[in-house]
């Protein structure tokens, strides 16, 4: 599965990043850095982190 | 047992919430969504936010009216509140309808408080729900003098909104220092700097005598004998808990603030009955402790978990989570994570008095319970992780070292 972004969305909140830590980042200018694949084992805490955006930023796709 | 008819009261973020998991978790009985207001459902954090800019934003609605029909098989009920519940014949009354559950999620959220004598006035608003933003939207776009009642989150925002579009704003906050409940003495001044770094005239430790005008407001009289012209009054002094309609329910709610208690799990008690979102007063895991939050994730996850428990109450799992918030004044964020303990706040980046970015960690005992940054954005998720997993006071200091040592 691909994970993607919404840049005009995502607003740095971060909540993906407390869900999901080993994907998501916050870097040092605020934005958010991510891994493009789901990690082996970390679907359930990417759905977490897609479904926990405020912002609807991210989406989960078949690759 | 399996269940039928799920009921969900209250229609917004909870309860949006709530009817997704149902269906996600395989659910294929009926589903009822029952909500006062006659908007679908939408979301708030942007009503002090975006949707105050000058430009001409479009109302922060969640889901069309046919994902929620169609995609979602979900009945909207919207436009009339329920009225009461019968947890024994397992009834929610909603005008003259009532409705049978045998799995209800209630979702009612929190009204804003008012302030007393004011409200007959036009020109006084709170700013909880879209015709409250509206409202204020279309002064702002008038120009008007802006007086803010309350320091709090809420109305921070709308005074930074106000000043973004070049306007006079005061700020009228009834504490020594604000937010002093949310974040503490230290960080409450911080955060109040940051009106005072945007021109915002803030004034602490006075209250709001009366509001004056014929028929609109004209002017607020406050307590020090000030008077203060104003076109528009924003009350942004909190919200209670919308238990009316439940307190014949026999249901139990907390003695200070009427919040739905309930169990780890979200459970009233009442058979099938569970409460999620800004309403639900339950006891959290992590804290060992019973808490009532205003904040968007818990309020998003516990609708979602409240669903899935109150349909299979066997399986019922504890909500678990580390409080999180943000707010976002004058283009700093502020985000706080964990709970504001009070054993000891220690600023670990940044110089309260100086404004700029601030790290602030919160200790209970000897645990890391709290942070609290501004425009640390990529520090503070870690500090949730710290705090999740109930990292000592010593080595969360470590960690904010080591971090310091990176940055510089
Ligand atoms: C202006 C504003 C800005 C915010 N900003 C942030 C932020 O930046 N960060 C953050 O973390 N949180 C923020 N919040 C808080 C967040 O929006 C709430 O925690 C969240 O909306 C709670 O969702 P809820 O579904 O529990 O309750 P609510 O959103 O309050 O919804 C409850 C719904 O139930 C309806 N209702 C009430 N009584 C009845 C009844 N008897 N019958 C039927 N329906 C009823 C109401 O009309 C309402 O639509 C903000 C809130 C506001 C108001
Ligand atoms: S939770 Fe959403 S808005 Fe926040 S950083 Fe992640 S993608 Fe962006």
């Amino acid at each position: 599965m691909r994970i993607t972004v919404d840049r005009n969305k995502c607003t740095g909140l971060g909540i993906c990043e407390s869900l999901a830590p080993d994907v998501f980042e916050i870097n040092d200018d605020g934005e958010l850095v991510l891994t493009a694949e789901v990690p082996d084992g970390q679907l359930d805490d990417v759905e977490a982190a897609v479904s926990g955006c405020p912002t609807e930023a991210l989406r989960l796709e078949q690759s | 047992m399996s269940r039928e008819n799920l009921v969900v009261v209250g229609a917004s973020l909870a309860g949006l919430r709530a009817v997704e998991a149902a269906r996600k978790a395989g659910f294929r009985g009926a589903i009822t969504l029952v909500g006062a207001e006659e908007h679908l459902p939408y979301d708030r954090p942007p009503l002090s936010k975006s949707f105050l800019d000058d430009r001409d934003p479009e109302p922060p609605v969640f889901r069309t009216e046919s994902v929620l029909r169609d995609d979602l098989g979900v009945e909207l009920s919207l436009g009339t509140p329920a009225t009461g519940l019968d947890v024994a014949g397992k009834q929610v009354r909603v005008g003259e309808r009532c409705l049978d559950y045998d799995a209800l999620v209630i979702a009612t959220g929190a009204t804003a408080r008012t302030l007393p004598g004011s409200q007959h006035l036009a020109g006084v608003h709170t700013v909880r729900t879209l015709d409250d933003a509206v409202a204020v939207r279309k002064a702002l776009d008038a120009g008007a003098r802006t007086l803010v009642v309350g320091a709090g989150f809420i109305g921070s925002e709308i005074a930074s909104g106000a000043r973004a579009r070049g306007l006079d704003v005061t700020v009228v906050e009834a504490q020594a220092t604000p937010l002093v409940r949310a974040v503490g003495e230290v960080m409450g001044s911080a955060c109040s700097r940051l009106h005072h770094d945007n021109g915002t005239d803030l004034r602490c430790g006075v209250g709001v005598q009366r509001v004056e005008g014929d028929g609109r407001v004209e002017r607020v009289v406050l307590s020090d004998g000030s008077v203060i012209d104003a076109e528009l009054v924003v009350v942004g002094i909190g919200a209670t808990p919308a238990t009316d309609w439940l307190r014949d329910s026999g249901l139990t709610l907390d003695s200070l603030d009427n919040g739905v208690v309930c169990d780890e799990t979200l459970c009233t008690g009442a058979e099938g009955v569970y409460a999620a979102g800004d309403v639900a007063r339950w006891h959290n895991p992590v804290f060992e402790r019973a808490m009532r939050l205003e904040h968007w994730t818990s309020a998003a996850e516990q609708g979602a978990l409240a669903a899935r428990n109150a349909l299979d109450p066997a399986a019922a799992t504890p909500y678990r989570t580390v409080p999180y918030f943000w707010s976002d004044v004058y283009g700093s964020r502020i985000q706080f994570v964990g709970v504001p303990a009070s054993d000891e706040v220690r600023v670990v980046e940044g110089d309260p008095d100086r404004g700029g970015r601030i790290v602030a960690l919160y200790r209970e005992g000897d645990r890391l319970a709290g942070a609290l940054t501004i425009n640390g954005q990529n520090v503070i998720m870690k500090y949730r992780g710290l705090i999740t997993k109930a990292t000592s006071w010593p080595d969360a200091l470590a960690f904010a070292e080591q971090r310091r040592a990176v940055a510089t």
